[in-house]
Parts: C-alpha cells; sequence; structure tokens
C-alpha cells in the first residue's frame, strides 16, 4: 500500500461519459436500491467506468459518477482511493500485470515472477513499459492459492505461473493476443498436480458396484448397532456389532466401522504410490 | 432510564445514553479523541475503551456503545463498567502509544502546543517512553483555505472535520483519502472550503493538524488574556471569548451557549481581529476645505459646538450604526432629545420596522433554541446563510431531523439544506396567504416557523411586506398560545437593541431616508453609520472606528471604540440582551463612545445625567428594565403581530433581494481586514466560475 492519489492533471481526459449500453446498464444498476440510497451503486459504477476506460479511473469518470448518484466529489474520491482495484494512473493499452504476492504465492515463487515483470515491463510497480502497452503491480490475495503462482489481467487469471510462463504470456499480450486463461501446467482446474489418486477405479462409475459395496454393508450394520445401542443402553454392552466402549483414557477416538472399511480400500489404492499421509483415513467420508 | 455501575457507583441514566456518556454521569472521565457531542459517531480513535463485566472479554469503545445494550448481571444487577481498572489502563496506554507512533515530536513549534488533547491526554493516560524506533510517517500539508491551515502528520485520523463540514456546515467538501497509515484529509483536488464556518474545524482537532491560517505562530495559549464578550458582525450574538495580549487582539473563539450559538461561530467572527488593527481612528480630526485635519478633542468638541449652536433643532440628526451598543444607542437619542430634536434612526437600511407595534413585531420571537421546536419553515427575503451563519446551522441541525418543510420566497441560494422554492417577491407571499401546497404545510403543523428577512423590509413597501407576512403567520396558526413563530431576522447587532430604546424618528421627526437625502438635516451625528450615503449639505460628525465610508464623508471624525474595547450591551434578533466586554482598550486617543457622548453633550450645553458607565447603565434599566435581564429573552407581547396584521399597503412587484451579498464584507472592521478580503476575493471569483 501506498499513498494513492489522482492521475497528474497532464494525464487526465478531457470528459468522460458512459456508452449507451453502459448508461443503461448504470440506470438499472441505481435502480436496484432505494430512493436515497443510490450512492451504494457507487463501487459497481466506478467500477464499469474504469472498464471502459480502459483499466483506470479519471478524475473525470469521479465526477460523472459522483453526479450520476448525488453524491461530493470528495466522497467518489474517498472510495476510490480506498479500493485498491481502482487504478488512478493508466495502466498498460494490453494488459495491467496484478501479480499477487500473498504468502502461499510467495511462498511458490510469486518474487520470481515479480523479477520478470521489473525486468520486461518496469522497475516500479504503476509504470507503463516502454511500448505503453503493459504495466505491473503486486496485489493481494487473489484467491487461487491452489493454484499458486498466478497473476491476474482485467478478469483473467493465470495459474500455476513458472517465469517462462509469465514471459510467454506477457510476448502474447505484446503481440495483442490474449493467452489461454487458468492453469499454464495443464491442469484444469486445481485437481492434484500428480493425477487422481483416489475413487479411482472403472467399476465405482459403471454402476457395478451398486448394492454390493462392503462400505454399503458395513454401513448398514453401523447404523443398525448404533440403534440398538441406543435402545439398549449400558445394559448389554456387547449388543450384536456394536464397537466395544473405547477405554476411559484412550487417545485415540473411537471409530466407526465405515471408516474401518474406507480406509482398508483407500490403503489398497495407495498401494504402491507411498504417498505420505495417505494412511490416515481421518478426512476421507465415504462418497 | 437504566442503572449502570460504573467504577462502584450506581447512576441512573437514560437508556439511550452511551457508555461514554453515562460514565461522565457517574462523574468518571472518559478521554476522547473522535467523539464530539455534536457530531455522529465515529468510533475510530479508540481512546475511550472501557471495560464491561459481562460484555466480551475486551475493552470497548465507550462511545459508541449503548447502555441498553449492556447485559445485566446473573441475578439482574445492574450492568457494571470499569474505567479505572489495569485493563482499562492498558489498552489507553496501548492506543495512546499508537497514536504517538506518527505523530511527530513538534509541540514546541505547534500553535496548537498547549491547547492541544493528545498533549493533555498522552500527560494523564500515556506512558513516559517511546518504544518505536522506526521512520515515522510523514504526509503532505493540504491547501484548503486562507483561513485553515493545515499540518497533516499531526493528523490523528479523527474525522471530527470531516463529519462537522458535512453533517453541521453543511458542505461535503473535506474527506479522507486512502486508508490505513496512508489515510488523509484532503478537499477535492485541494480547494479552499467554502463554508461560513470553516474555522470550527480548527476548535475542533484535537491535535495541531488544523490552526488558524491567521494566527499562525502568533502567540501561545498560556500568554493570552481571556474575556469573555459577544459578537457583533451578526444580529446572533454569538458568544465569544477575545484572547488578547497586551493591549492586541490576538484571536477570538466561541464560548458555549446552548441557547445562542451552541458552540459554533461563523468565520467572520473568528478571522476579524486583524481588522481591529488596520484602518483605525486614533484621534479626532476636522475638515479643512477638501482634507481631514488631525485635531485635539477640545477642537473637534469646538467645531461641533460651534456648527450646533447654529442650526435649528429639528435641523439636527443622528444616525445609529450597525455595530453601536445600546448604551450608545441610549444617550445619542437622549442628547438628540435634550437638544429639540427628534431626528434619530437606527435603521441605515431603512427597513419597515416600527417599535411603537410592540416588540414582537421587530423579534425573532420563536428563538434561534426554538427552532429545534419548529416543525415548518418558510424564509422570506433572506439568505440565513450569509446573514446569520450560525443560525442557518441550526436550521440545518432542525431540517437533518426529518420532516421539517421548507419554503423560501427570495433568492434562490445555497442555504446547506434543500427546500421549496416558492418564488421571488411579494406576489407569491399574496399568493400564499391564498393556500396553496405549501400554505397546507404550514397551516398542517404544529409550530410553523416564518423568518422574514431584512431584505423583504428594507424596501419602499417594505411596512406593507411585514404586515402580509404578519398576516400570513396569523392565518397559519403560527402565532398561538405557547408558540410565536412570527421571526424577524436581523442582520446588523446593533438594531433590536436600538428599537428597543426607541431610537426612531419621534413626532415630526426625520428617517433615515429623509435625513442623509440632499438638505435633509444641517448637523448629522454618524455613531458609526457606514452603510449609507450621506448626502452632500450636511455637516457630518463621525464618532466610529474605522476610516471607511462614514469617516470619509465626515467633516468632523471623533475616534471612538470597537466592540472588543468597551463593556457594551448587545441585543440579539431574538431579544437576547448580552454583554460585550472590554478585552482591550481603544488605540491612541479613541475612548469608549458612551464618554465622547457625555463629553460632547457638555460643550453642546446639554449635559447628559451620567458620569459612569453604571449611572449610565442605570438611567437606561430605569426606562427599560428588559434590558437589566442580561443572558435572558424577555418574551414579547405576540399581540404585536395581530396589530401588524391589521396594516395594508400597496406592494411593488420586484423579487427580494438578501440583505448581505458579500459575506465577508458587511461592517467597517471587515472590510478593514486583509483576512476578510482574501476570504471576499475568493468567494467571488467562486462565483464567478459558477456563473460560467
Amino acid at each position: 500500500m501506498s499513498v494513492r492519489r489522482l492521475a497528474p492533471q497532464e494525464l487526465q481526459p478531457e470528459s468522460f461519459a458512459f456508452t449507451a449500453e453502459n448508461q443503461a446498464w448504470a440506470e438499472k444498476t441505481i435502480a436496484k436500491y432505494p430512493p436515497g440510497r443510490q450512492a451504494s451503486a457507487v463501487i459497481p459504477l466506478l467500477m464499469r467506468a474504469q472498464e471502459q476506460a480502459g483499466g483506470w479511473l479519471s478524475e473525470p469518470a469521479m465526477r460523472l459518477v459522483g453526479d450520476m448518484l448525488g453524491m461530493a466529489p470528495i466522497r467518489v474520491y474517498e472510495v476510490a482511493t480506498f479500493y485498491t482495484q481502482f487504478q488512478l494512473l493508466p495502466v498498460g493499452k494490453r494488459a495491467h500485470i496484478q501479480v499477487c504476492g500473498t504468502t502461499p504465492c510467495m511462498v511458490r515463487g510469486a518474487g520470481d515472477l515479480i523479477n520478470v515483470c521489473k525486468r520486461r515491463i518496469h522497475e516500479e510497480p504503476f509504470h507503463l513499459s516502454k511500448s505503453g502497452d503493459l504495466s505491473w503491480e503486486e496485489v493481494e490475495c487473489a484467491g487461487t492459492c491452489v493454484n499458486a503462482p498466478m497473476i491476474q489481467v482485467w478478469r483473467d487469471v493465470y495459474e500455476d505461473l513458472t517465469p517462462e510462463d509469465l514471459e510467454n504470456i506477457l510476448d502474447a499480450f505484446e503481440r495483442g493476443e490474449t493467452p489461454k486463461t487458468g492453469p499454464q501446467n495443464g491442469r484444469r482446474s486445481s485437481e492434484p498436480v500428480t493425477g487422481l489418486r483416489v475413487l479411482t477405479e472403472a467399476s465405482l462409475y459403471d454402476g457395478s458396484m451398486v448394492g454390493k459395496g462392503e462400505g454399503l454393508a458395513a454401513a448398514l450394520a453401523a447404523i443398525a448397532a448404533a440403534k440398538a445401542a441406543a435402545e439398549a443402553p449400558a445394559a448389554e454392552p456387547a449388543a450384536a456389532a456394536a464397537p466395544p466402549a473405547p477405554p476411559k483414557n484412550d487417545p485415540a477416538p473411537a471409530k466407526p466401522p465405515v471408516a474401518e472399511a474406507v480406509k482398508a480400500q483407500g490403503s489398497a489404492d495407495a498401494t504402491g504410490q507411498a504417498k505420505p499421509g495417505a494412511d490416515k483415513p481421518n478426512g476421507v467420508k465415504p462418497s | 432510564m437504566a442503572k449502570i455501575i460504573v467504577d462502584d457507583i450506581e447512576v441512573e441514566v437514560p437508556a439511550e445514553y452511551t457508555l461514554l456518556q453515562a460514565c461522565e454521569a457517574a462523574g468518571a472521565e472518559i478521554p476522547r479523541f473522535c467523539f464530539h457531542e455534536r457530531l455522529s459517531i465515529a468510533g475510530n480513535c479508540r481512546m475511550c475503551l472501557v471495560e464491561v463485566k459481562g460484555g466480551p472479554p475486551k475493552p470497548t469503545a465507550s462511545c459508541a456503545m449503548n447502555v441498553r445494550d449492556l447485559r445485566p448481571g446473573p441475578n439482574g444487577e445492574p450492568p457494571v463498567v470499569l474505567t479505572k481498572s489495569p485493563m482499562v489502563k492498558k489498552a489507553r496506554e496501548g492506543v495512546m502509544e499508537f497514536l504517538l507512533i506518527n505523530h511527530p515530536l513538534d509541540c514546541p513549534i505547534c500553535d496548537q502546543g498547549g491547547e492541544c488533547d493528545l498533549q493533555d491526554q498522552a500527560m494523564a493516560y500515556g506512558v513516559d517512553t517511546s518504544r518505536y524506533a522506526e521512520n515515522k510517517r510523514a504526509v503532505e500539508d493540504k491547501y484548503i483555505g486562507p483561513l485553515v491551515k493545515t499540518s497533516m502528520t499531526r493528523c490523528i485520523q479523527c474525522t471530527r472535520c470531516v463529519r462537522f463540514t458535512t453533517e453541521v456546515a453543511g458542505v461535503a467538501e473535506l474527506g479522507a483519502i486512502g486508508r490505513g497509515e496512508d489515510m488523509e484529509i484532503t478537499t477535492y483536488l485541494e480547494a479552499s472550503l467554502t463554508s461560513e464556518l470553516q474555522g470550527n474545524v480548527v476548535d475542533l482537532c484535537p491535535v495541531g493538524a488544523l490552526t488558524q491560517r491567521p494566527y499562525a505562530y502568533h502567540a501561545r495559549p498560556w500568554e493570552l488574556v481571556k474575556t469573555e464578550s459577544v459578537d457583533v458582525m451578526d444580529a446572533v450574538g454569538s458568544n465569544i471569548r477575545v484572547d488578547t495580549r497586551g493591549r492586541e487582539v490576538m484571536r477570538i473563539l466561541p464560548r458555549l451557549n446552548e441557547d445562542v450559538n451552541e458552540e459554533w461561530i461563523s468565520d467572520k467572527t473568528r478571522y476579524i481581529w486583524d481588522g481591529l488593527k488596520t484602518q483605525r481612528l486614533d484621534r479626532a480630526y476636522i475638515r479643512v476645505g477638501s482634507r481631514l485635519r488631525p485635531a485635539s478633542w477640545p477642537e473637534a468638541f469646538a467645531a461641533i459646538a460651534a456648527k450646533v449652536k447654529a442650526t435649528p433643532a429639528n435641523r439636527i440628526g443622528a444616525l445609529i450604526g450597525d455595530l453601536v451598543s445600546v448604551e450608545e444607542a441610549f444617550a445619542a437619542k437622549d442628547l438628540i432629545t435634550r437638544l429639540g430634536s427628534a431626528n434619530i434612526d437606527c435603521r441605515q437600511d431603512g427597513v419597515a420596522l416600527d417599535p411603537s407595534l410592540g416588540r414582537a413585531s421587530y423579534l425573532f420571537n420563536p428563538t434561534i433554541a426554538g427552532i429545534e421546536d419548529a416543525d415548518a419553515l418558510l424564509i422570506i427575503g433572506s439568505d440565513p446563510r450569509r446573514e446569520a451563519s450560525v443560525l442557518n446551522a441550526r436550521i440545518r441541525k432542525r431540517w437533518l431531523r426529518g420532516a421539517f418543510p421548507i419554503g423560501l420566497i427570495g433568492e434562490a441560494v445555497d442555504l446547506t439544506y434543500t427546500y421549496d422554492y416558492l418564488g421571488a417577491g411579494t406576489d407569491t407571499l399574496s399568493s400564499l396567504l391564498e393556500g396553496g401546497a405549501f400554505a397546507e404545510k404550514l397551516k398542517g403543523a404544529e409550530r410553523p416557523l416564518i423568518l422574514i428577512g431584512q431584505g423583504a423590509l428594507a424596501r419602499a413597501d417594505g411596512a406593507a411586506v411585514l404586515a402580509l407576512a404578519a398576516k400570513l403567520a396569523e392565518s397559519v396558526g403560527a402565532v398561538k398560545e405557547g408558540w410565536n413563530g412570527f421571526a424577524v431576522l436581523h442582520t446588523a447587532a446593533s438594531r433590536v437593541g436600538a428599537l428597543d430604546v426607541g431610537a426612531v424618528p419621534g413626532q415630526g421627526g426625520l428617517d433615515t431616508g429623509a435625513m442623509t437625502a440632499p438638505g435633509g438635516v444641517d448637523v448629522l451625528f454618524a455613531l458609526g453609520a457606514d452603510e449609507v450615503d450621506i448626502a452632500p449639505g450636511a455637516f457630518v460628525v463621525y464618532l466610529g472606528t474605522h476610516g471607511d465610508r462614514g469617516a470619509h464623508r465626515a467633516d468632523v471624525i471623533l475616534p471612538g471604540a470597537a466592540y472588543t474595547e468597551k463593556s457594551g450591551t448587545y441585543v440579539n434578533t431574538e431579544g437576547r440582551a448580552q454583554l460585550a466586554a472590554r478585552a482591550a482598550f481603544p488605540p491612541g486617543e479613541a475612548r469608549e463612545d458612551w464618554a465622547v457622548l457625555r463629553a460632547l453633550s457638555d460643550v453642546l450645553g446639554q449635559r447628559l445625567p451620567y458620569d459612569s458607565l453604571a449611572q449610565l447603565r442605570a438611567a437606561l434599566y430605569a426606562a427599560h428594565p428588559h434590558l437589566a435581564r442580561i443572558d435572558h429573552v424577555e418574551p414579547a407581547d405576540a399581540a404585536a403581530v395581530s396589530r401588524l396584521a391589521g396594516f395594508t399597503g400597496p406592494l411593488e412587484r420586484t423579487p427580494f433581494r438578501a440583505a448581505v451579498s458579500e459575506f465577508y464584507m458587511t461592517n467597517p472592521i471587515a472590510r478593514a481586514s486583509a483576512v476578510m478580503a482574501e476570504c471576499a476575493a475568493l468567494a467571488k471569483s467562486r462565483l464567478a466560475v459558477a456563473a460560467e
């Protein structure tokens, strides 16, 4: 965070007006709020103005939004300087690279991405590249920590980046293309990088297991046992299939039989993969 | 009412009280920075933390929690608040340490030093050392106008100034931009503030971030002698404190008076003081040919006596200016009467107010505090924002509470609140009498208020307009048992007092227009009469303070004392007599005006029978007992309004003009002030920009 001010006068456009389409949208947005509460629409309107103006918010645009909502200019200015999503300086014409630098991304190499930006775009954030096509800044968490490190450009995210990936993306932007969005390492979303490790047998999905699974039988037995235990408390501790009551000082929690069954299956799946922690079934739920 | 135990003291307070108010009711002192009684609650300084039993196990900001929000004890005991517990002490020390992290240690060169909330509270609630070794934050200073100087590094972001300008002054110009450590107080694009009440942000600022620009580096608070007095820049009679060092007035600050100005004063009241030092008349002058020659008192008196003795009594007259105290008006009237003349007038602008109809016909009858009880308002020919800024803030306060229809007849100006614009002149006023949407609103109101400005009365048809307004007040039920909503808003501090003592033409006497017209009178005593043109011909004796319009026209100038240099009674627009005290001495050979009149009367052979101010006051109080009841509003008999309503006269169709067009230039002291001149130039340029 640093002090955020309006762009200097020479960078400010003469005027700003919404396009007809955005104007209609703005009026609809304002109408969502009850009379006297129109000021609530300030953030969506500013955001739309920013998108229309190529990614940054000029003084005439703020003034226009203020006039549309009956707000004093200073009130709009307060909002625009408070939220870092509003860019107060012109940004790259083709892309404004927002590199996430929060802990997960930082641990996964956001620093290298920032170095690429510094080398390729400008030493300082919020400055345009020589061509004026690119600019960058470091932002706080953009919410795709599972795919760290990442950058955000306009409304798109580019995830699982290496410095080389970022170079390629910047190249593409410079050529005027829009690179492929999302993870850059072949993932489709946030599935494990190493591929699926559980629930992989075909029989789970072809219907052959329906009504036959050991797990189901075990679950039914457990439900019956729980019912029986509830009906005949304490008096008959060794009832049917009820699990033995845990010793008082046993640190391990009592595990229902169903979990044991799933554990058995999970361990079978994991055989040979030797993934650490794969034999801790506590977090696995029968699906 | 709810019971609450504060530090073992059980008190019963209204349930809507905040914990802070409840603690104060119990006698506990709670430090605060952002909280202010007259502003909305922000709760951002955290200095008012207290410990609440039964509440969350952490310190609570007492300014932002109500007594009714607290839970009682398990057996129904009242909730318990601790203000002296170890937790509270630690919390205060922590908050203070954070506040001081970025606060510069420049108290020795800070104008707030010695009267700084942060300084005082750091002494009382802080720790004595700093653990902070890093660099402090620095903030750029902002230009927010010629009156308020900024030193934003000192700002602790309490946002009192933002809340004051938005809520009380009604101009949303100051704001807090950025966030967190980078939050800064500024105006949009660093434009000057446009409010007439902006000086109050300096008083509100708990640190030295906003200080008075004209007073910058002039004096230290402990060097100043403080005198409680009354303001004369408008007819509100704001209570002020005049701070002097030696003979010099160094600054003027507001004094709390809930019935008049609460704790605000207008910028003209506050920043007028440099006008008290320039353009002053410090000795007598006599006109010789076209030039004014310095003269001694006896010379000047002799010149006057020679002229007066050669003039028939009915060719002598007196004008009472806008800054004259009641005592002087009384003495002047006494002198003129003794000289055998009935030509005296205090209405320089020629307004049609006649004290013979009764006091209610020229007072702001509902009283200023009564504005808050009104439930509908009609403004006729007035711009209260410029004529009485503090009173306008009161109207705005009432308007903010809602259910307060306001109508305006006259110039459509920005009053900081919305109103129905009904029309420009007498036609609209007449039509309102016949009915209409707004007339219905007034009729439907329990306590309607009809506010008549001097602009509507300073016309040829002023008397008819006043009568029409009175008729309207009667017809909408503004005058009834327990409520008199007929309100005349004055602009001159002297006016009500002078009307009270009857400084108006007697039987066969001439009024201002007749006296100042060519061939009106031969000798004219002008007591600080600077707002009127006197035609050539008359021999003008000007008794006043500044080399202004009146002095330029004068044939003999007698130097008088300004309002900070004499003790005098001023009656404000609601009829409240208040005493102004002497804070400094008049410059040079200038003397208090009543003493000048007394000495002059001796020379003229009509000695006034009082040798001291006390004797003068005794005579005044004997003639007008209500003036002896200082700080008290003597309710006027509402029958005067009915008498007024009976009058009819021809009406002109010209639109009403507000009485004050240039807020910063309304009197000779203001016109001598460089600060006021700068403000006036700024206002004019803003007007020019707005007109484009």
